[in-house]
């Protein structure tokens, strides 16, 4: 089934780089978030460190949920779903590859671009080590919870309205976990947050491409 | 290798609304099914109860294959080539892209310029799919239908957007599948162009 | 069991229970709001202990509620039931508003004990996001037309819900400890009060019953009203 499943990723790879790109979309929109809070609150840089973990996190689940609309309406409205379901894989792959070719295409470039925010934030380096790690368990977790979300709506013309209303409560501990492990390494603690988001993150990038699937299958019916 | 498939009263409900009922048909390998009926007689709700999309109210499905009977609808789509109405194109890929990652994902490995000729859009492989015309969409569609290797077509309106040529394509297409021992089952209004019995639906 | 999901039945039988509930509801909260203004002022709180009686049950309907929810969801997912839907879907609202009246009345409690309004506890933040969840639940309900559709999304979002609720209630206590939040109810609830809490708490889930009966046979005549219009027309 690899071939099947690796070509569907390497799709939805290519599709995120081009049509204005929601990779960079996301990127240009996770910068903004870091830019315009300080602006808010004020240059501190004591402050700024304090609720940089906090504030990045939040920024990095907002970013990521910018093109989670689009992870499957797209294939729904041109009839692309109907295709992909009739392929060798199951649609419970075809969600698993969807998830990940989500978390490559937004996930992890958030990922890598929080170091730099981080600065911005005069994050020390355990810090910015703390939200580079726990952004790197988490997002995984946002990417998996979010395709739930954008499976349930896939057949709304405005599910990017209600998208974000269903899945930021059932965020709730990817941000409290992520954050918690940023704030740890500011007081050289250590409270098992990345264990918890680790845990919370394998649960749902393990239980996602289920729910997502039983959507597919239900909104293929209509 | 399909052998036939057999449908045995099937009734269709959508919601609270019944599409059709007690529909019994059999096709077998070599055959083409033309299913007929105005506008919300269900011929697409037929077509997506075969593919497996929907399950029927009651009912059953069975296609006979050399390797045994498949009644449980997601094994039935493993044999299905699928023409829907929507294009199922993405603007942002070339031609050849889009046939590739779907003959990839079909687990078909061969080169796709064979059939990118068959169809008459050898010359179009490196254009992005945005500027096709809806014409050329849908003679895409039927190239994915050759390098799907699937032995029951599916057909939604495979003659819309088609010029004649075009039609006479599509007629060509699925003579030469059903001569190879396949089995076509299209909904359209035309006349289908070649040798086939006809369904009619009648809302129920 | 499934002969009383047939909405036939459940009409007649529920036609036959709600007087008894909707009767021992109000008598259940009259005398446990007398009872309630009855007992002895708290030696930390004074009498704004009071309005614990008020607080709690509506804390604890608003997450039996989600519960409820969440197996009608199962029902309507594994065995189809029709009814199982319309009952998910009538006890959101309610849900809500008894997470709502939990949230206020709180944050009143909050007033005199912390000297705000809102105080980041542990117990209202995740009651907070438990309205979140049914607001999102309602709101896909809304959001999908085709019925049968919207029925199945939306058991699909209350498992999904229900699977993560105890995750969002421990993570919450767990954000909560690490940034030493208060708590409203700390340690063990002298005897006196339990009385009334008793009679508080079971007056509410009897108003939540005889209110989900209600809903449920309001969407039961709408449906059928409709299927009337639709073939006369």
């Amino acid at each position: 089934m690899s071939g099947p499943f690796v070509s569907l990723v390497m799709r939805d790879l290519r599709l995120a780089s081009r049509s204005g790109g929601s990779a960079a979309l996301a990127l240009a929109f996770f910068a903004l978030v870091a830019t315009l809070v300080p602006l808010g609150v004020g240059a501190n840089l004591n402050l700024l460190a304090r609720i940089a973990g906090g504030v990045l996190w939040v920024g990095a689940v907002l970013a990521a949920l910018l093109s989670l609309d689009r992870l499957y309406q797209g294939d729904f409205d041109d009839g692309s779903l109907d295709l992909i379901a009739l392929s060798p894989l199951s649609l419970e792959q075809v969600a698993l590859a969807k998830l990940l070719a989500h978390w490559f295409s937004t996930g992890l470039p958030l990922t890598l671009l929080s170091p730099l925010l981080a600065l911005l934030f005069g994050l020390p380096g355990p810090g910015t080590w703390a939200l580079f790690v726990s952004l790197l368990i988490g997002t995984p977790a946002v990417s998996a919870v979010g395709a739930i979300g954008a499976s349930l709506t896939l057949s709304l013309k405005r599910g990017g309205l209600i998208l974000p209303l269903i899945i930021l409560p059932l965020l709730a501990p990817a941000v409290i976990f992520g954050a918690g492990a940023v704030t740890a390494a500011l007081d050289h603690l250590s409270n098992g947050a990345l264990g918890l988001l680790s845990a919370f993150a394998a649960a749902a990038v393990l239980l996602s491409p289920f729910a997502a699937a039983a959507c597919v299958r239900l909104n293929l019916a209509g | 290798m399909i052998v036939s498939l057999t449908a045995e009263k099937l009734t269709c409900v959508r919601g609270d609304r019944p599409i059709f009922a007690d529909l019994s048909f059999q096709v077998a390998a070599g055959e083409a099914l033309v299913v007929e009926g105005a506008n919300g007689a269900g011929k697409t709700s037929l077509l997506r109860l075969i593919a497996g999309f929907l399950t029927p109210a009651s009912g059953g499905l069975v296609l006979n294959t050399d390797q045994g009977a498949i009644t449980d609808g997601e094994e039935r789509g493993r044999h299905i080539g699928w023409l829907g109405h929507h294009d199922a194109v993405k603007p942002q890929m070339d031609v050849g892209e889009q046939l590739e990652f779907f003959a990839r994902l079909y687990g078909a490995n061969g080169d796709v310029k064979p059939a990118l000729e068959r169809v008459g859009i050898a010359r179009q492989r490196e254009l992005p799919c945005r500027y096709l015309s809806a014409g050329q969409k849908k003679r895409l569609g039927l190239a994915r239908l050759l390098m799907s290797g699937r032995g029951l077509w599916l057909l939604d309106e495979p003659f819309a957007a088609l010029d004649t040529a075009g039609r006479a394509l599509a007629a060509d297409l699925m003579r030469a599948h059903c001569a190879t021992g396949g089995m076509v089952i299209a909904a359209t209004h035309d006349p289908l162009g070649l040798e086939a019995r006809s369904l009619k639906l009648e809302a129920a | 069991m499934f002969r009383y999901a047939n909405p036939a039945v459940f009409m007649r039988l529920s036609g036959v229970l709600l007087p008894w509930v909707s009767g021992a509801a109000a008598i259940l909260l009259a005398v446990g709001l007398w009872s309630s203004f009855h007992v002895p002022p708290d030696y930390q709180q004074g009498m704004t202990v009071t309005i614990m009686f008020v607080h709690v049950p509506a804390a604890i309907v608003a997450e039996a509620a989600y519960g409820a929810i969440a197996v009608a969801s199962l029902f309507s997912l594994v065995w189809r039931h029709p009814l199982a839907d319309t009952a998910a879907r009538a006890a959101a609202p309610l849900g809500a508003v008894f997470t709502a009246l939990g949230l206020v009345t709180g944050s009143l409690w909050g007033r005199p004990m912390w000297g705000a309004y809102w105080v980041w506890d542990a117990r209202l933040t995740s009651f907070l996001l438990l309205l979140f969840l049914y607001l999102g639940y309602m709101a896909l309900w809304n959001a999908i037309e085709d019925e049968a559709r919207a029925a199945r999304a939306a058991a699909i979002l209350a498992l999904v819900g229900a699977v993560n609720l105890p995750i969002i209630k421990f993570s919450v206590d767990w954000w909560n400890t690490l940034h030493q939040g208060e708590s409203i109810v700390s340690g063990q609830i002298a005897s006196v009060f339990l009385l009334p809490l008793g009679l508080m708490a079971f007056g509410y889930m009897l108003l939540f019953a005889a209110l989900w009966m209600v809903r449920i046979r309001t969407e039961i005549v709408n449906r059928r009203a409709r299927s009337l219009m639709q073939r006369a027309g």
